[in-house]
């Protein structure tokens, strides 16, 4: 870890924590029956229970539960069959009843990890300190007005996973990392789709910063901070403040922050200063949530195959460097796809496809992998036209841009084309002819010695050849022809 | 342990109480009063108990992940004191 902060006298370390905040795939809500769903009109998803009307009872919801079990599970991590729910008391607009319904000390998951994988192809173990279970707020318009704030309750009572990290990470490259991984493991295990735009996974991210060999310094908590690369900026310029604080002999509070990220820097929220005073106490209408062990083991035995599993099998079975397969298994539906292709067929081959030309296609056309142009079977295809020689390499990459172009097979593209490899030695050696009968000089200059000048009359065959000649057909021809 | 007047007003902002000081100082007596009586709950030896979080030794019931509830905007917005169109309209409230 070369990761430091330069200091005026001597270098600094990095220490980062993080919060993450994590919306539940559930139809209806943790303690109540209204709808989850994203963008109905106002209010429209709420019931008693969210609006908190007196005497309303929450009862839980048990895909929820599950949910929260599967996330465990797929970070390794402890479940805990006992657990119970807490008050967490804090006032705002958002929040009607004054409360969060949270679980404070006995969460639904404990200790896990997530594995992290950097650019220079190491590997690190991150650990998680728990997952909890927790109600989402409403939400807040404070520009519609100039002295009103509206408030919708849509969102208030939807399920949260709370997944805290240990203070393990280092740099903002494996923050980054870290938050990338988690959210691959939450859309593999279908738990959370992970999207930071609409806000259904947001961080807090803790920093502080210590020299060489100290114990860890005061922390400062930067709040909800939406994409990564907002992380990841949040704990540079957090981390730069912190240092100069303690360079010009001043102390970090521990405080909450916020991150500006049009001025890249972090600033106090000096109203929360109360903030951390929550007054946790046993929500008295809920009783301990007690799971069965045989049903946790069903829903272990539903897992999916996790990226981690998926990318040593990629590696073990379909031979592909560590960084590529990392690369395949980010995203469920590009493994899938991956599978399809490689399915039969040069593995290796496959992927170099899928990682070249094929996402170079999607980024040019704005597309993404669930509508790309191209689909893996039809990918396949043009495998195969490669792997029985009927085309050759260059010409696949002409066949391939205009599947994107047209949608075509590219068989038919092919044959309409006119692009089937010239394996005929006749006419290779007739181009071959034509080509040294054409470039007297050359000839002299290679017969003389100028090796490299192979290649230049293997250019030149191909291009009488419309690049349809087989190079090794022809590479063989030239061969013969200038020894001769 | 013993409240004074200070950690009162902080417990009765945070309940967002209006508390005079004069008021501050008579509670500080009386929830003292109330702490040393539970106070008297520590000399009882719970080693080796669970905690109990209910009088009932039971668990939790779970219910079904269906949609069963909503779609009353006008019920839930009915004893606002103030809206705007479906929304809950508050004085504004800005970090």
């Amino acid at each position: 870890m070369s990761y430091v902060i330069k200091g005026q006298d001597g270098p600094w370390e990095l220490v980062i924590g993080l919060e993450v905040h994590a919306q539940v795939i559930s139809r209806s809500k943790l303690f109540s029956g209204s709808a989850t769903e994203f963008g109905a009109e106002p209010n429209s998803q709420v019931s008693f229970v969210d609006a908190a009307f007196p005497g309303m009872l929450p009862v839980i919801n048990q895909e929820c539960v599950a949910q929260a079990v599967r996330t465990g599970l797929g970070l390794d991590a402890q479940i805990n069959l006992v657990s119970r729910f807490d008050r967490k008391n804090y006032f705002y607009a958002d929040l009607p009843a004054g409360y969060q319904i949270s679980q404070y000390a006995h969460p639904v998951v404990g200790g896990g990890h997530v594995e992290i994988e950097l650019s220079d192809g190491s590997t690190r173990r991150i650990g998680v300190t728990r997952l909890h279970l927790e109600q989402d707020a409403g939400k807040s318009l404070h520009d519609q007005h100039p002295t009103k704030s509206y408030i919708d309750l849509n969102r208030s009572g939807i399920a949260l996973m709370e997944i805290v990290s240990e203070p393990d990470l280092r740099t903002p490259e494996e923050a980054g990392a870290y938050l990338r991984k988690l959210r691959t493991i939450l859309r593999y295990l279908g738990t959370c789709d992970g999207n930071m735009e609409e806000g259904s996974m947001r961080a807090d991210v803790n920093v502080s910063v210590r020299r060489h060999g100290e114990p860890f310094r005061t922390r400062c908590e930067v709040k909800n901070v939406n994409s990564v690369r907002f992380v990841m900026q949040a704990i540079e310029a957090e981390a730069a403040r912190q240092v100069e604080v303690w360079e010009s002999g001043g102390t970090v509070e521990q405080e909450t922050r916020l991150f500006d990220p049009a001025r890249g820097e972090t600033r106090s929220m000096r109203s929360k200063e109360d903030a951390h005073d929550y007054r946790y106490f046993p929500d008295p209408d809920l009783l301990p949530l007690v799971l069965d062990e045989a049903w946790v083991a069903g829903l272990r035995a539903e897992l999916p195959e996790l990226p981690d599993a998926k990318r040593a099998r990629f590696v073990a079975k379909h031979g592909l460097s560590a960084y590529d397969a990392a690369v395949l298994v980010a995203d469920q539906e590009t493994a899938a796809f991956y599978e399809t292709v490689a399915a039969g067929r040069d593995a290796k081959l496959a992927a170099n496809w899928m990682m070249g030309d094929f996402f170079a296609a999607l980024n040019r056309t704005g597309r993404s992998i669930g509508d790309s142009p191209v689909s893996a079977a039809a990918l396949g295809q043009l495998l195969d036209l490669l792997a029985d020689r009927t085309i050759n390499g260059r010409i696949a990459k002409e066949v391939f841009e205009a599947m994107v172009e047209t949608g075509e097979a590219p068989a038919s593209i092919v044959e309409n084309r006119g692009l089937r490899q010239v394996t005929d030695t006749g006419a290779i050696d007739r181009a071959v002819d034509s080509v040294l009968a054409a470039n007297p000089d050359k000839l002299a200059e290679y017969r003389g010695g100028k090796d490299k000048l192979f290649g230049f009359f293997v250019g030149q065959v191909m291009k009488a050849m419309a690049g349809k000649g087989n190079p090794a057909l022809v590479n063989d021809a030239l061969r013969q022809r200038l020894s001769a | 342990m013993s409240l004074d007047p200070a950690t009162v007003r902080r417990i009765a902002r945070l309940a967002r109480i209006h508390v005079d000081p004069a008021e501050a100082e008579q509670l500080a007596g009386e929830m003292n009063g109330i702490l040393g009586w539970i106070e008297q709950l520590n000399e009882v030896d719970v080693d080796g108990i669970d905690p109990l979080t209910g009088a009932a030794q039971m668990a939790m019931r779970l219910r079904a992940d269906t949609v069963t509830d909503g779609g009353i905007p006008e019920l839930v917005l009915g004893n606002a004191p103030d809206r705007a169109g479906a929304f809950y309209a508050v004085p504004k409230v800005v970090e």
